[in-house]
């Protein structure tokens, strides 16, 4: 095997001021060429091994570092992060941070400007890698102007663009919609296969590169917990860290089969392997038809008077674009909606209309009372020194943070100030009609997901109306009952969730892909429960069980 | 939902199609001829030439926006002209005792005198707004790189720091919205949300250091030249940057537009000065007239 290109011995590392190593004796070899999912928990270490393989750790953050990490033969000790940037394209979580021109263009040329490459030199390369990346037509956008995703292709552009020989990515795909997230990893995997660049990336949904990847390595608690091929992380997970597997793997596990699959492909072929597809077997269980838009009119005839509703409502900036075209929706009380789309595609907007931070250009909207709205980053609400301060004593109580009421808000977790906001935009005398939730889901690891999809279908139990725009069709499965899909700011599709993310290719769960929207099962125990009756029909009919599905009944 | 901050964008104007270095040139031309001009007519003109010039550049509005803050500036001046000149002959008003400035008496000439400086003032505020909207910056820095690269980044890192941090402070105070109770009100709440947006600006700020230090930053080296050939629009500023310098150097070296406030108003305006207004008005303007191509 060839020499390693990045190659950690020992490394324990503590920040600043930090009780608890962040990384603790980690030892790894990342060879040329290969692909690496970088899985865990948040809080577990993965970006500080990010930021110690480019030399960040400990050059720039300071802090307690012990051991060896050499980047293509480079010692980190003696090299900075200067020097190894070179080596080393590196794209953090946020793309907002990691823009520093003004232009795309000059972003692009300025970190091969930086290292002393000829105008030529820069011209072609600023040239070949816009067009890897398919930006070419941003060249002279001004980059405070892109969305968001154009923003994380920029950022990636101008990593890349010195033709690194290591991809650093953390959590890129957190701000993308499905859609973007996936075009991603495509070129990833491309720039992977085509250019040898070795990549090594760290995300919480775990399903979007799992397919894509050579090798797995899981940190728990600033360790090294599995480095192995996708399919034994899968098996390692289902036995020490079910929160990190997959859809797929949970399906395949509460149904009995052997051999967790890596992605939908591998899951699909296994099961019609076994003729347990049902879309194959001729069972009952048939594919998910299309969804129909379903508008304001056949809402305002259900039982309830609706907690929402917005009529023909538009939103036209001043001499700019109209970001929401005649939307017409309404949501009940004790009904929980998810907002899909794109990004760009309207959809804060519309909450930002719902709690009245914009007023429409045309058309209406009325709640039946008062609209709570969490907005993207929890951190926006933090203006005090303690918790105590932030909001009321039994708000901090309800959410479970009176124990730390005399923190400061800024040092909880991410999932704990999640739940400070929420308690912030909730407490009040009353409860609020309608609780709106943008992108909350936003960099939570998935057992974080799971207790926010919990609390908003217990808030919906109470009779609040629950709204949430999210770009992740699992969360909104498991959150909420009904989906509105927007899309260049008009409703597209409204329809209960178990017939609109059963039937697509991007706004659909794992499950649901897997299983070609058989039955509108769109989680894991769903399929479950739909494969192990087509077993059971298969078995009556005298085929194979479902445990005798393995791996190496591949075909 | 945008805040209404001055930014460049590339825009399908002539001056927007002309290179960084050659827009800056005829900036600091009408800015000389600012200067060089005390005939209050002359600057009238020059002033509605760079508004005009604006419009032409697709960035009236803006232009237009900016002249309130200007006229702030322009006030006061005026105002402290007023006070503290003692040389004007015609007195309009007498002010009796002015406290630390003494005995004064409002003049026909100290008012002239600082309308006229407050008029220079806001030509200047009007051609550096002007500049800001239609030159590009990045392109500016580099060629203040070939100077120094790390102060021209740093300056660039300035520039997209503001738009970056001014979202920043919408965003919190759009959340601060949300509470159920309003924004929070009072000087503490509004410490509160200062200090909260200068920390996460220091966040965002270590975040941009770390990608600067990835990108070479602190190992840069003096960037390279760039050749590239001048286009029409290049060509026509040029030419119009130097007939409107030549236009006010002639009317100060001829005194065809002189003017002077002091002890007594003494203006000529005859046919030469008009011929002069009117062709610094065209040298100003008819680079704007070539609309051929300007698309980005």
């Amino acid at each position: 095997m060839s020499e390693p290109l990045l190659s950690m011995r020992e490394v324990t590392y503590t920040y600043p001021g930090g009780d608890r190593p962040a990384l603790s004796h980690v030892s790894l070899d990342i060879h040329p060429g290969e692909f690496c999912l970088l899985a865990g928990l948040s809080g577990q270490g993965k970006s500080t091994l990010l930021r110690a393989a480019c030399g960040l750790v400990p050059h720039f953050h300071g802090g307690r570092f012990a051991g060896t990490v050499t980047l293509a033969g480079l010692d980190t000790r003696a090299h900075g992060p200067a020097r190894l940037g070179a080596l080393a394209g590196v794209l953090f979580q946020d793309p907002e941070s990691q823009l520093v021109m003004g232009s795309v263009r000059a972003e692009l040329s300025v970190a091969l400007e930086s290292r002393g490459a000829g105008a030529a030199q820069v011209a072609r390369g600023v040239e070949e890698v816009a067009l890897a990346l398919g930006i070419d037509a941003l060249l002279d956008r001004p980059t405070h102007e892109l969305s968001g995703g154009e923003k994380q292709r920029v950022a990636l552009g101008a990593a890349l663009a010195g033709r690194p020989r290591i991809v650093l990515l953390d959590e890129p795909t957190s701000q993308l919609d499905p859609v973007a997230g996936d075009e991603l990893i495509g070129l990833l995997r491309r720039l992977n296969q085509e250019w040898e660049t070795t990549i090594l990336l760290a995300e919480h949904r775990l399903e979007r590169v799992l397919h894509a990847c050579d090798r797995v390595i899981a940190m728990q608690d600033g360790a090294l917990a599995c480095d192995s091929d996708p399919e034994s992380f899968l098996a390692w997970a289902a036995r020490e860290q079910p929160a990190l597997q997959t859809p797929a793997a949970k399906l395949f596990a509460l149904a009995g089969l052997h051999g967790a699959p890596a992605g939908v492909r591998q899951a699909r072929a296994r099961l019609r392997a076994a003729g347990l597809l049902a879309e194959e077997s001729g069972s009952g269980a048939q594919p998910a038809q299309p969804p129909q838009p379903r508008g304001g009119r056949r809402s305002r005839r259900g039982r309830a008077a609706p907690a929402l509703h917005c009529a023909g409502l538009w939103y036209e900036i001043p001499r700019g674009p109209a970001i929401l075209r005649g939307v017409d929706l309404s949501v009940r009380a004790g009904e929980s909606v998810a907002l899909m789309g794109r990004n760009g595609a309207g959809k804060s907007t519309l909450l930002r209309h719902a709690a009245g931070l914009l007023e429409p250009t045309r058309g209406r909207i009325r709640a039946a009372g008062r609209v709570a709205l969490l907005l993207q980053d929890p951190g926006d609400y933090f203006i005090h020194q303690h918790l105590a301060q932030e909001a009321s004593p039994e708000a901090l109580a309800a959410a479970g943070l009176s124990e730390h009421a005399r923190r400061n808000p800024r040092d909880l977790s991410g999932g704990e100030r999640q739940r400070l906001a929420l308690a912030i935009v909730t407490d009040g005398h009353s409860a609020p009609a309608v609780l709106a939730l943008d992108e909350p889901t936003r960099g939570m690891d998935r057992a974080a997901k799971a207790e926010l999809a919990l609390e908003l279908r217990r808030r919906a139990g109470a009779g609040q109306a629950v709204i949430v725009a999210t770009h992740d069709p699992e969360f909104a499965a498991a959150a909420a009952d009904r989906a509105v899909l927007l899309a260049d700011g008009r409703v597209i599709a409204d329809a209960a969730t178990s017939e609109l993310l059963a039937g697509g290719w991007y706004f659909a769960t794992e499950t649901a892909r897997i299983l070609g929207g058989a039955g509108g099962a769109l989680l894991p125990d769903q399929g479950a429960a739909l494969i192990a009756r087509l077993a059971a029909e298969r078995a009556q009919a005298g085929g194979p069980t479902p445990g005798s599905v393995t791996a190496g009944a591949i075909p | 939902m945008r805040a209404r901050l001055l930014f460049y964008r590339r825009l399908r104007s002539p001056l927007h199609a002309t290179r960084a270095g050659v827009s800056v040139l005829w900036v600091a031309s009408l800015s000389a001829a600012a200067l060089l001009l005390y005939h209050p007519v002359a600057l009238l003109v020059l002033l509605g030439a760079v508004l005009c010039a604006g419009a032409g550049a697709g960035v009236g509005r803006a232009l237009a926006r900016s002249m309130r803050a200007a006229a702030f500036l322009a006030l006061p001046i005026v105002l402290v002209n007023v006070l503290v000149s003692r040389q004007g002959l015609t007195v309009l008003a007498r002010l009796g005792d002015l406290g630390p400035f003494g005995q004064g008496d409002l003049t026909l000439e100290a008012l002239l005198y600082g309308a006229v400086i407050a008029l220079k003032v806001t030509v200047l505020f009007a051609l550096t707004t002007l500049a800001s909207l239609s030159v590009d910056p990045d392109e500016m820095l580099a060629i203040l790189r070939r100077l120094s690269f790390r102060s021209a980044l740093t300056a660039s890192l300035a520039t997209r720091m503001v738009p970056v941090l001014g979202a920043d402070a919408q965003r919190l105070a759009e959340a601060q919205r949300t509470r159920p109770q309003g924004a929070p009100r009072g000087a503490t709440a509004r410490l509160g949300v200062l200090t909260a947006v200068i920390s996460g600006s220091l966040d965002r700020a270590l975040d941009v250091a770390a990608t600067l230090e990835l990108r070479g930053f602190a190992t840069a080296p003096r960037a390279p030249r760039r050749h590239r050939a001048y286009s029409r629009h290049d060509i026509a500023f040029l030419a119009s940057a130097a007939a409107v310098l030549g236009v006010a150097v002639l009317a100060r070296a001829t005194g065809t537009l002189a003017f002077s406030a002091y002890p007594e108003v003494h203006a000529r305006f005859g046919a030469a000065g008009c011929a002069l207004c009117a062709a610094l008005l065209a040298a100003v303007l008819l680079p704007f007239a070539d609309r051929r191509g300007i698309d980005p």
